[in-house]
């Protein structure tokens, strides 16, 4: 057991399955010598050699699509976009190739692929470099989408990850990279397609992607502390394959759903599990499921603005509270 | 009957030549089968047994041939939408490629992929794409991991004039230029992007080969429409990938007689220009050429019924196949065979 960074999580998964599977290389901008922008690949290069870790132009498109022409004829390939807003100019490989091909060549072709990116905002970049993307990636059938929260899911998941046939949208949070947590010695495989419960609770479910578990989880021992509202923290980590169970259940449980979104609100991955809930277990609910996102607007630069509009503790705490009283 | 003298001054001279007389008879053969079931595809769209869309590529047979002679077993292609060549010319039967295009079951993808995006991994064809320049990186990465596994294969990548202006062919130019990967890239150059005229949209005059110095490589322009020169280009182009010194790039002038897809009649073409490359119908060519070398004319025309036979026999099988069937509609979204998002 150690207690490591997200962003050292990043390298050991990777690391782990180039060291298990000759197969598994490695592409990107700056992510061989320089180590990434975030310094969540340093060491790669010089573990696994100039072959298997490869820097890139500033070519998003030829870095998606050589993935996916290196994975459809025998490798594995993960692929680095440096940040997810760059998804919009390589979005024909997330929407139309990698997602499709199995499909429209009735189960010829393969895409066993993983595209790391860096998703998400407070590091005050402004509009085009802290978006939250998942919900552009959820709506596209054939792709899997996953959001690790803590440096032992990082792990897990890119392993499981890298190791699933399908082409799978990896998203690291950039403000999670410094965050530390205990990881065990040895390999770590986790599942796709699998939610955690990260706090039990009675009275709520408060499910959370990413930057918004840690601050769903602040909230619930302020609402415990401060309210006496007990609630279970649910982490999604994977859009799809959606683990539904696991949210049935506790919604079964606590009879009250929140979901707190980091996405701008329209088509956002709460909306779609509302509308699950709607549907499937309306009967178990003791009020309106409440969603909490930001604003349907583009992200703002400055520290004070881009905090008055991604979800925070406070507004959570204030929200639950709220429909309670209600 | 051609005269000893005529032999000699055709090009290549002699039966015994480089290509030889197998492989031009295949050259022959495999253009022919091209003609003959795009034709067949568009009297049955006439007919209205052909749906959606297609892409044509009467005209331009001798490029698809002529690199799909040169190739080996294990060499992949990458196509666009007008890929029905490409695929025919890896060997992939009539009935499979009209089957798909006439949305029955037997077809190659049994209805799932449609005109534009015929695939046939076992004959080496890895698909065709029909969005502008994206499989041009996708074959950098099959060419990489060749590259990576010490693989002989090549990879060979074909595209029309107008995929030379879109940011894809650019990044994949370079990449490939820079990672000096076996690919081959083939520009078929029909003279339109789609409508357009290529020449009122490109600042330089040759679409491709003009932009090839810009990533470190040879000018390389050819006869699109005569099969010895495209097959003697892909040999040279092949060799030196499999020698592990990089990428070509290759212009190849030629014609397409249909319009771009079946909803156009093509008539913003000038008057005469279709007549005139007629005169070089790489069908034509490559029967005199035939004839040239002193191949009977009781041989051409055994091939030329072998070959209507296995369209007419296509197009009949095809007719009375069933339409695909409900069941397959969820099928392959993911690799368990599924299409479950949930649990």
């Amino acid at each position: 057991m150690a207690e490591i960074t997200y962003r050292d999580a990043v390298i050991r998964g990777i690391a782990q399955e180039m060291a298990r599977d000759n197969d598994v290389v490695f592409l990107g901008e700056d992510v061989a010598k320089a180590g990434g922008v975030f310094k969540a690949t340093v060491g790669l290069y010089e573990q696994f050699g100039p072959l298997r870790v490869r820097d890139t132009p500033i070519s998003e498109q030829a870095i998606l699509g050589a993935a996916m022409g290196a994975a459809m004829t025998g490798l594995k390939p993960i692929a680095e976009i440096m940040f997810s807003d760059f998804f919009a100019v390589c979005f024909d490989y997330i929407a139309n190739e990698f997602p499709k091909s199995r499909y429209m060549s009735n189960g010829q072709t393969k895409c066993p692929l993983v595209v790391r990116t860096g998703n998400g905002a407070g590091s005050r970049f402004g509009a085009q470099h802290s978006q939250s993307v998942e919900n552009w990636c959820m709506m596209i059938p054939g792709l899997k989408v996953v959001a690790p929260s803590s440096p032992v899911d990082v792990i897990g998941l890119l392993a499981a990850a890298v190791r699933d046939p399908d082409p799978v949208i990896f998203l690291e949070h950039k403000s999670l990279y410094p965050t530390k947590g205990e990881v065990p010695d040895g390999e770590i495989v986790d599942r796709l397609g699998t939610a955690k419960i990260v706090r039990p609770g009675r009275d709520a479910t408060i499910l959370a992607l990413a930057l918004m578990v840690p601050r769903a989880l602040e909230a619930a021992e302020r609402l415990q502390a401060e309210h006496g509202i007990d609630c279970e923290v649910v982490d999604v980590r994977s859009l799809v394959p959606l683990d539904t169970q696991t949210i049935l259940g506790s919604v079964a449980k606590t009879h009250r759903l929140f979901t707190v979104e980091e996405n701008p609100r329209l088509c956002g991955w709460g909306a779609e599990i509302v509308s699950i809930v709607a549907d499937e277990a309306f009967y178990d609910l003791d009020g309106p499921p409440v969603r909490i996102t930001t604003p349907h607007i583009p992200l703002p630069a400055a520290d004070i603005l881009e905090d008055m509009v991604l979800p925070t503790a406070e507004r959570i705490v204030e929200t639950v509270q709220r429909s309670f009283q209600g | 009957m051609a005269t000893a003298q005529d032999r000699a001054q055709a090009p290549g001279s002699g039966l015994n030549d480089d290509i030889g007389e197998a492989k031009r008879l295949a050259l022959y053969r495999s253009q022919l089968r091209i003609r003959e079931a795009e034709q067949r595809a568009y009297d049955l769209f006439l007919q209205n047994l052909v749906k959606g869309t297609s892409h044509l590529s009467l005209g331009q047979e001798a490029v698809a041939s002529g690199f799909a002679e040169a190739m080996q077993k294990g060499d992949l292609s990458f196509c666009t939408y007008r890929g029905h060549a490409h695929t025919l010319a890896r060997g992939v039967s009539v009935e499979k490629v009209l089957g798909e295009l006439m949305q029955r079951d037997n077809g190659l993808m049994r209805g799932k992929g449609g005109s534009m995006h015929l695939t046939s991994e076992e004959h080496g064809v890895m698909g065709s794409y029909a969005i502008i320049g994206a499989h041009l990186p996708i074959a950098c990465g099959a060419a990489w991991r060749a590259q990576y596994k010490g693989d002989k294969d090549v990879s060979v990548c074909f595209f029309g004039d107008g995929t030379t202006n879109i940011g894809a062919f650019h990044e994949a130019l370079n990449f490939a230029a820079i990672w000096k990967l076996p690919v081959v890239f083939v520009c078929e150059n029909n003279l339109y992007m789609e409508y357009t005229p290529i020449g009122d949209v490109t600042a330089v005059k040759h679409p491709a080969a003009d932009r090839a110095a810009s990533y470190g490589l040879e000018r390389i322009i050819i006869d699109g429409n005569d099969a010895d020169v495209v097959y003697r280009t892909a040999q040279k182009a092949f060799a030196k990938a499999r020698a592990g010194e990089g990428p070509s790039l290759i212009e190849a002038l030629t014609y397409r007689h249909s319009g771009h897809s079946r909803a156009d009649p093509a008539k913003y073409r000038p008057e005469g220009e279709l007549e005139k490359w007629k005169e070089r119908d790489p069908i034509k060519i490559y029967r005199e050429r035939l004839q040239q070398f002193g191949v009977g004319d009781s041989i051409i025309a055994k091939i030329d019924a072998e070959v209507r036979k296995e369209v007419d026999d296509a197009t009949e099988t095809c007719k009375a196949a069933p339409m695909p069937p409900a069941d397959i509609l969820t099928t392959d979204v993911y690799a368990d065979g599924g299409w479950a998002w949930r649990n």
